[in-house]
């Protein structure tokens, strides 16, 4: 529904990204900076709430704040946003039986390519030279 | 009338295009060497057609003509002269514009220093890049043409973003496209050496200094794409992986994988396959960057806007040269087998590692970019962010810093580990001496940044090292290596420390306050509003002293354009050696005159972008090493045309 | 075609998937976020009502099924579907019920004034905490919530006969033994 977005443009008012929050510790100064940095602001271009001047970025970084003040710690304050918007409200995607592939392939692929190449090597390492040897008889070129 | 002129050239252009793409490549194939002659005509008709074309684009922004429609889109008569410039290629159709001008420009430049290759060859390699200059003219002319009219001519146009009004969009998108487009000649000199049926180190060996110098505009254009959003966005970052960022990300990374095997396979008749199917990678990777900054496809704050149509258009491009390359591949998959001997303790193995580890890299940031599209595909949404992309990259050029002194202190084909090691002791030694002193003077860093010191103080002693104990002609190529390496450890030691020891503060400042931050007192002096160019600015006022002598005087500003809804932030920098100081200005708290700041440290920023500029003119200077066309020379002296035409 | 040909393939299939998936990705609005909600609970909520001096709890909507119909004045979608939203309320299915988001009293009222209130009745989520809890990004919104309290539907976007048709009323016949 593209028109949707007239009305989440509407949301995204004059209203300034920096907020002059008070907090008891600079813990919780530290927690609520990371957290608004790692937040998504849901009605932008791929910002984080910290950076937004959307309405609901500004809304969101109160709650942040407020949470932060009620002692909660990281992992509880961005447990309870995923429970309200989903898993796209984070930039840091939780690490589940679906997602898992986002570090278990490249992984995989570091490992095959070693694999390939450790092999090859080790075929190739006695045959002859190449006819590219002649042309660069200087074999201590760096390069 | 100019603006059909323009449609005129640019129809022109594709019809050259299109010539250039059929003429020399018939002629190899039945062997005419009529038909082949025709190519570096072609490739300089093709420039010179597109060139006055694009130059008409410019000159309709500077006669602000606003009855043709892309004119009147993004600008209007309030705006600067050098905006109205730089904004032909602010949106969609005249950045395409600019990209085929660019390709147009490789290929000349590829007719013009391939004096020393066979017919055959060069009429191969023009062929293929007028194959890609053709899909990309039919694009520009079919679905994003510039020249089009908007009849009646508005009186005023509407405005370029605000945020594209900058030096930034001057230099930027010129040099990333050079980098971009640059990575078309590597994969055309495979595509012309797979047509032939083999791939021998002629061909590798042309193919270097081209792949260098592409992959040093890339590098330059990122290193001014991430500098311009740090200081243009009013929000103190420089690197987000914003899926358009990441476009420009990953043919560098495949770009740097490919300068490194290239390395052996030059010299070796091994993983010549490989290199091929990294110099197919870049460009494709290239092309698929400029489709998902246009179609729509990713949610980007650099995206132009996004239209279904143009992105099934390019999406086809892609999978016809990408497709047909790597169909072209496996045909020939028989003749690019491996063969020629090392050791697995050598040099060759080294550089290997490290293309594995670029590469790797480089299929991680497409992994993460394309996730939240394919999981979509599902009916859930999921962000893949800087979390995920920094410790995963963090994790993958650790090992890379680590081996990269080895790399280039082992012999090449055989070697043994202990022997190197006992070499590089020395500088071992000095290593852990000056990670250690700048652990004391920079304390507490934690453990990513402590890795990142010692890797960049690593990289850094043994490439002076390196020089010092040099036996042999330092060559422009072993220059331009030790010069990018040591770009390589500047940029780490800067991104270690910007990263992990940067400071922010969100403050509530009346005027006449002080704020004390990391030794630097900060007066804010107040906000005044003043009249610029084309906006309304609110201009704060801040003086910064240390130890009682002022160090700077800054000014942020909130700009207010007439057209545009939303305010600028405009941040202040004071830019410094050792630290950036920024300041930005929120919104007016109280009617005392009070405002809402934000104030930033950045320690060693400047290194980040700095160890980027050496990397790329390493990069340049290697390329530019005579030896590339002192052998290819030798080559035709002695008659081996006759044996490489396939 | 040998092995080594077959093996040198992989590229290009892999090469192809992707395209796949990209041209799949083409057209979709990246803007739409599914609901986090559904077939959870009502977020625990007590709110002013727009129309008299009562205050509306979970309490007040026991038993019901209803649309919760997320709107505001400065919306102009909500006028858009305004018509539809109306409609809906006069064949009396499930009763409609409004939150009036982030928006001012006056205002709000005015709006109905003009252009007709559908709603037995309408909370006021002035700050949009509520809508937090809610998981409302923009307006309008709407929900389906069945007489166990359990949130079975969200539309973003505004109410056409299309969505009522296909996606509400067959909910409403699946839960409707849920009203008590």
């Amino acid at each position: 529904m593209k028109n949707i977005i007239y009305a989440l443009l509407l949301l995204a008012n004059s209203v300034f990204a920096i907020d002059i929050h008070e907090f008891k510790t600079e813990q919780q100064r530290l927690d609520y900076q990371q957290l608004t940095e790692e937040l998504r602001c849901l009605v932008c271009q791929n910002q984080n709430i910290a950076d937004s001047d959307a309405g609901l970025a500004k809304d969101l970084r109160n709650e942040v704040a407020k949470l932060v003040k009620q002692d909660m710690n990281q992992t509880q304050i961005t447990d309870y946003l995923v429970e309200r918007y989903g898993d796209f409200v984070r930039y840091d995607p939780p690490m589940r039986a679906d997602t898992i592939v986002l570090w278990a392939l490249p992984l995989f692929v570091l490992l095959l390519a070693a694999f390939i190449v450790i092999r090859t090597i080790k075929k190739n390492a006695n045959s002859p030279h190449s006819q590219a040897n002649t042309i660069t008889n200087n074999t201590n070129e760096a390069d | 009338m100019l603006a059909e002129i323009g449609q005129f050239t640019l129809a022109f252009g594709m019809l050259l295009a299109s010539l250039l793409a059929a003429l020399p490549l018939y002629g190899y194939f039945s062997n005419n060497e009529k038909f082949m002659h025709t190519a570096r005509p072609l490739a300089y008709l093709q420039l010179i057609f597109l060139l006055v074309s694009f130059l008409i684009l410019v000159a309709l922004f500077i006669s602000q003509d606003f009855s043709v429609a892309y004119v009147w889109r993004n600008s209007n008569l309030a705006l600067p002269l050098r905006y109205r410039i730089s904004a032909t290629w602010g949106a969609h159709e005249g950045s395409m514009l600019l990209w085929l001008v660019i390709q147009t420009i490789w290929t000349a430049a590829v007719a013009f220093y391939s004096k020393s290759l066979s017919r055959s060859q060069v009429a191969r390699v023009l062929s293929v890049l007028g194959i890609i200059s053709l899909g990309f003219t039919a694009f520009v002319f079919f679905t994003s043409n510039p020249f089009l009219r908007s009849i009646p001519a508005p009186f005023d146009g509407n405005d370029l973003n605000p945020l594209l009004q900058d030096v930034g969009l001057i230099i930027h998108p010129p040099i990333l496209y050079m980098g971009y487009v640059g990575m078309s000649v590597p994969f055309a000199i495979s595509i012309a050496a797979l047509l032939g049926g083999k791939i021998d180190e002629t061909w590798i060996r042309w193919s270097r200094p081209w792949t260098n110098a592409a992959w040093g505009f890339l590098t330059f254009g990122i290193v001014l794409g991430s500098w311009w959003a740090y200081y243009e966005l009013g929000w103190g970052g420089w690197w987000f992986w914003d899926p358009v960022e990441n476009a420009s990300f990953l043919p560098w990374l495949a770009g740097t994988a490919l300068i490194h095997v290239q390395a052996v396979s030059e010299k070796r008749n091994a993983f010549r396959g490989w290199t091929v199917l990294l110099a197919i990678l870049g460009f494709s990777l290239s092309v698929l960057g400029t489709f998902l900054v246009r179609s729509g496809v990713l949610t980007s704050v650099h995206a132009f806007a996004s239209d279904p149509k143009r992105g099934v258009f390019v999406l086809t491009l892609l999978a016809i040269y990408a497709g047909g390359a790597l169909f072209l591949y496996a045909l020939r998959a028989n003749k690019l087998k491996s063969q020629g001997g090392f050791q697995l303790s050598s040099r060759e193995t080294l550089l290997l590692a490290n293309s594995i580890i670029f590469s790797v890299a480089c299929f991680m940031v497409l992994l993460g970019t394309l996730f939240p599209l394919f999981f979509e595909a599902f009916g859930k949404k999921i962000s893949v962010g800087p979390p995920y992309f920094g410790s995963m990259f963090f994790m993958m050029m650790m090992p890379m810093a680590v081996l990269l002194p080895l790399g280039m202190y082992y012999r090449w084909q055989k070697d043994e580990l202990t022997r190197v090691l006992k070499q590089l002791l020395p500088s071992l030694v000095i290593t852990l001496v000056l990670a250690v002193v700048v652990w004391f003077f920079f304390k507490p860093l934690n453990l990513k940044a402590s890795l990142g010191v010692f890797g960049g103080a690593w990289v850094f002693v043994t490439a002076m090292f390196y020089l010092k104990d040099y036996k042999g002609k330092l060559t422009r190529a072993v220059w331009g290596m030790q010069i990018a390496h040591i770009g390589v450890a500047i940029y780490l030691f800067g991104v270690s420390m910007t990263e992990h020891t940067d400071f922010e503060i969100d403050s509530l400042m009346n005027p006449g306050e002080v704020k004390m931050v990391q030794g630097y007192a900060i007066e804010f002096k107040g906000v005044e509003v003043k009249q610029i160019e084309n906006y309304r600015a609110s201009q704060g006022h801040f003086v910064v002293s240390k130890n009682g002598k002022i160090v700077a005087e800054m000014n942020p500003q909130k700009r207010y354009y007439p057209k545009r809804g939303n305010p600028m932030t405009e941040a202040a920098i004071d830019p410094g050696f050792s630290r950036d100081l920024y300041i930005s200005l929120g919104e007016q708290i109280n009617d005392q005159g009070g405002w809402a700041v934000r104030i930033y440290i950045k320690p060693f920023i400047r290194w980040m972008w700095g160890g980027g500029i050496l990397m790329m003119l390493g990069g340049f200077w290697a390329a530019s090493d005579r030896r590339y066309f002192r052998h290819a020379k030798l080559l035709k002296q002695k008659n081996i045309d006759k044996y490489l035409k396939a | 075609m040998n092995k080594t040909v077959l093996k040198a393939l992989i590229p290009l299939v892999l090469f192809l998937s992707l395209v796949f998936l990209l041209y799949n990705g083409l057209g979709k609005d990246t803007r739409l976020l599914p609901s986090a909600l559904i077939n959870k609970p009502v977020p625990t909520f007590s709110l002013p009502s727009l129309l008299n001096n009562k205050t509306l709890s979970n309490e007040s909507f026991k038993g019901q099924m209803y649309l919760l119909n997320v709107w505001a004045s400065w919306c102009p979608n909500c006028r858009v579907e305004h018509p539809m939203v109306t409609e809906f309320a006069r064949q009396n299915i499930i009763p409609v019920y409004g939150l009036n988001y982030k928006d001012d009293d006056a205002t709000a009222k005015a709006w109905l004034n003009q252009f007709g209130n559908p709603y037995s009745d309408i909370l006021v989520d002035s700050k949009g905490l509520v809508g937090i809890d809610f998981g409302v990004y923009g307006a309008p919104e709407t929900f389906l919530i069945d007489g166990d309290g359990i949130i079975r539907h969200k539309i973003v976007g505004e109410l056409n006969p299309q969505n009522i048709q296909n996606e509400l009323l067959p909910l409403i016949e699946k839960y409707k033994n849920t009203i008590k």
